[in-house]
């Protein structure tokens, strides 16, 4: 009786199990097709702090497409690159805007994931400045619209520092007299290896394996000099004083001008000069909203507000014009015509080259590739243990019960 | 009979998010890029085989720094009265309501070289200098992070060990240090093994620690595997790889901890 009573409670019990799932997935499947019927979500993917969010008194402007167009932004952020790259290759998302730089854009015109524009909706990009347009990376200029640029510069803690400031080059990151007080590029390879390549005096997008070698070798040479790898910490560690010299990107600059012992310098020899456009993957849903949202980033008035934000450079004059005078004339935020013929952006590698790089700068890393054997060994000798114990309580288990039988 | 009631759900609990996310991770740790089988990541698993036994080693030294400042907190805990107690414990269990990511980001601060340990060593004359940047302070991050995990499962068994064997043991004359050695401590050994697996594995398989309080000098191979799957150097097959290996070390550990406790007492799953 019992039993038949607790099977029937167990029936019960498995049938509102399998109904509330069957239920609440009958319910999400309404509701979130009610919800896309009544408004286009478009989802944009962005760097990090890339956009004014209306945080520090600029206008939030993903709020304001909302409230002038009625399309819902779903604003997402990315560190790099290449993890953008892996998003749109693994991701189920479908985004609808994305922001990659200068080499990425050329992968991804070469792998064919991101589609033409329609520039009669983007009306706004005739306010791009000539030099920007038709690059090396999307030559036909129909993939993308830049948004902003800059360089990679040095910061530099102006108590410790005491090399004049023309003298500044990239190799003083290899000076022994800032031992531990150096930080470096964390998640990004080419970044880091261009460093290398910069103070070899080598073209940072060299092809040839023995060119990168040598700058993997730099690097290896650095690791005892450095304090850490870090990205966005960069300047606490420098105003700190924790550390004294770090690479970074040039927009960082205004964000930190409030901090009288960070100074920045562009070095004469030349850098790297990046360009982060606007453009709309190729499985995109919503190709018609994504424009609508691009060319109002274009827009100048929107422009000013974001620019002046994230503080980057504006592609744009008529933006730039508009900018605080003391940020639109600084040549430490704009560099100089000499300074910018010497510097070169990344073009996109070939995928052997890419993957070199990549391991390369993994090993310096890592500290080269070594230990196989050691850990083999304990491997051998976890199992050895694993074994021998098992053994002995079983020789042990059988005397007991020989003894006991006597 | 009863057990089964409770059944259904846990089945499905097990299935969607135990079975299945580990065979993916056997799956792509077979398979190459594009998806054909193959043994290529797991022999490039061992290139990272001086991260592997970093992390181990490290993983050592916390598990044991834990065990013993944990072993004596529980055991005092376990002594004194029930308010007492109670408040002990709450105080052992509050740092775990804040951030893991906030902590140790707090823990940067103090260690630097401008930071609130040196100052203070700089005030009374001993002069200044940087604790972070140095696998010593991955290890801290790892001993102050993880140690609750070692302090609470050994504090339940002792507070369950039976009062009266104590008591027996002084009735027949041992002295303090027999009665802890012979009844106190094998009593509690269970605790001990549970305590031992909840540190050491999430000290071999943590990330950021080693970003955060090691300056990312010395990664770990939470890290590697971190980087496979989120950052720029994409893989998720090698990362996938590097998990299994991980995992297979961490049963092998956990099996040989086993063997220590009676089979009925085992907290652990293991080989």
């Amino acid at each position: 009786m019992k039993n038949i009573k607790l099977i029937i409670r167990n029936k019960v019990f498995l049938f509102v199990f399998v109904a509330v799932i069957l239920v609440f997935l009958f319910l999400k499947s309404i509701f979130g097709n009610c919800q896309s019927f009544k408004k286009i979500t478009i989802n944009v993917y962005n760097w990090g702090n890339h956009i004014s969010d209306g945080s520090n008194g600029y206008l939030d402007v993903n709020a304001e497409f909302e409230k002038r167009t009625g399309i819902q932004v779903n604003y997402t952020t990315y560190l790099d690159n290449e993890s953008l790259f892996a998003k749109l290759n693994g991701s189920s998302t479908k985004y609808d805007v994305i922001f990659p730089s200068d080499y990425m854009i050329a992968k991804l015109i070469e792998k064919d994931m991101i589609t033409k524009l329609d520039f009669n909706m983007i009306k706004n990009a005739s306010t791009i400045d000539k030099e920007f347009l038709n690059p090396q990376y999307d030559p036909t200029n129909e993939y993308s619209v830049p948004y902003t640029w800059g360089v990679i510069g040095i910061f530099y803690n102006k108590k410790i520092v005491d090399d004049p400031k023309e003298k500044i080059d990239w190799d003083i990151f290899w000076n022994p007299k800032y031992k531990g007080k150096i930080l470096m590029f964390e998640n990004s390879p080419r970044d880091a290896l261009a460093l290398s390549l910069l103070k070899l005096k080598l073209s940072i997008n060299t092809t040839k394996i023995e060119d990168l070698q040598r700058a993997a070798q730099e690097m290896i040479n650095q690791r005892p000099l450095i304090n850490s790898y870090v990205s966005e910490q960069v300047f606490d560690k420098i105003g700190s004083g924790e550390a004294a010299l770090a690479p970074y990107y040039s927009d960082a600059y205004i964000v930190n001008s409030k901090n009288e012992d960070i100074g920045f310098v562009v070095p004469k020899s030349g850098t790297n000069k990046f360009v982060n456009a606007m453009c709309v993957p190729k499985d995109s849903n919503h190709k018609k909203e994504a424009m609508q949202y691009i060319n109002f980033i274009c827009n100048p008035d929107i422009a000013v507000e974001n620019i002046s934000h994230v503080a980057y450079c504006t592609p744009q004059s008529v933006v730039r014009k508009r900018l605080d005078p003391k940020v639109a004339n600084s040549e430490l935020v704009y560099p100089s015509k000499e300074i910018l013929s010497k510097s070169f952006t990344y073009k996109n590698l070939p995928d052997d080259i890419n993957i070199a790089v990549n391991n390369l700068w993994l090993k310096t890393r890592i500290d080269g590739y070594n230990g196989k054997l050691k850990l083999i060994l304990i491997f051998l000798i976890f199992i050895l243990l694993y074994f021998t114990i098992l053994i002995y309580k079983f020789i042990k288990k059988r005397k007991e019960f020989k003894l006991y039988e006597f | 009979m009863k057990k089964r009631v409770v059944l259904p759900p846990y089945i499905f609990w097990l299935v969607t998010f135990v079975l299945v996310p580990m065979s993916l991770v056997v799956y792509f740790a077979f398979t190459d890029k594009n998806g054909n089988f193959s043994l290529s990541n797991l022999n490039d698993v061992f290139l990272y085989s001086n991260v592997f036994l970093r992390s181990i080693w490290l993983g050592f030294i916390a598990t044991s720094f834990c065990f013993l400042i944990g072993y004596p907190t529980a055991y005092i805990i376990s002594r004194v009265n029930i308010k007492c107690r109670k408040f002990l414990i709450a105080m052992i269990m509050l740092p775990m309501w804040t951030n893991f990511l906030l902590k140790t980001y707090a823990w940067m601060t103090i260690l630097e070289e401008r930071g609130f340990v040196s100052c203070f060593f700089q005030f009374l004359g001993i002069g200044k200098f940087s604790l972070i940047n140095t696998s010593s302070a991955v290890v801290f991050g790892m001993v102050y992070n993880f140690i609750t995990y070692m302090i609470l499962p050994i504090y339940s068994v002792l507070i369950r060990n039976d009062r009266h064997l104590v008591e027996a043991a002084q009735d027949l004359g041992a002295n303090q240090l027999k009665i802890f050695l012979k009844v106190t401590f094998p009593l509690s050994l269970p605790g001990v093994i549970a305590g031992i697996a909840m540190v050491f594995v999430p000290s071999v398989s943590t990330f950021v620690l080693s970003k955060m309080l090691g300056g990312g000098k010395d990664l770990l191979i939470g890290d590697i595997i971190d980087m496979q799957f989120l950052g720029s150097v994409y893989n998720p097959c090698l990362g996938s790889a590097i998990s299994l290996v991980l995992m297979i070390l961490v049963f092998i550990c956990s099996g040989i901890m086993n063997q220590f406790v009676k089979r009925e007492e085992r907290t652990v799953i293991a080989l």
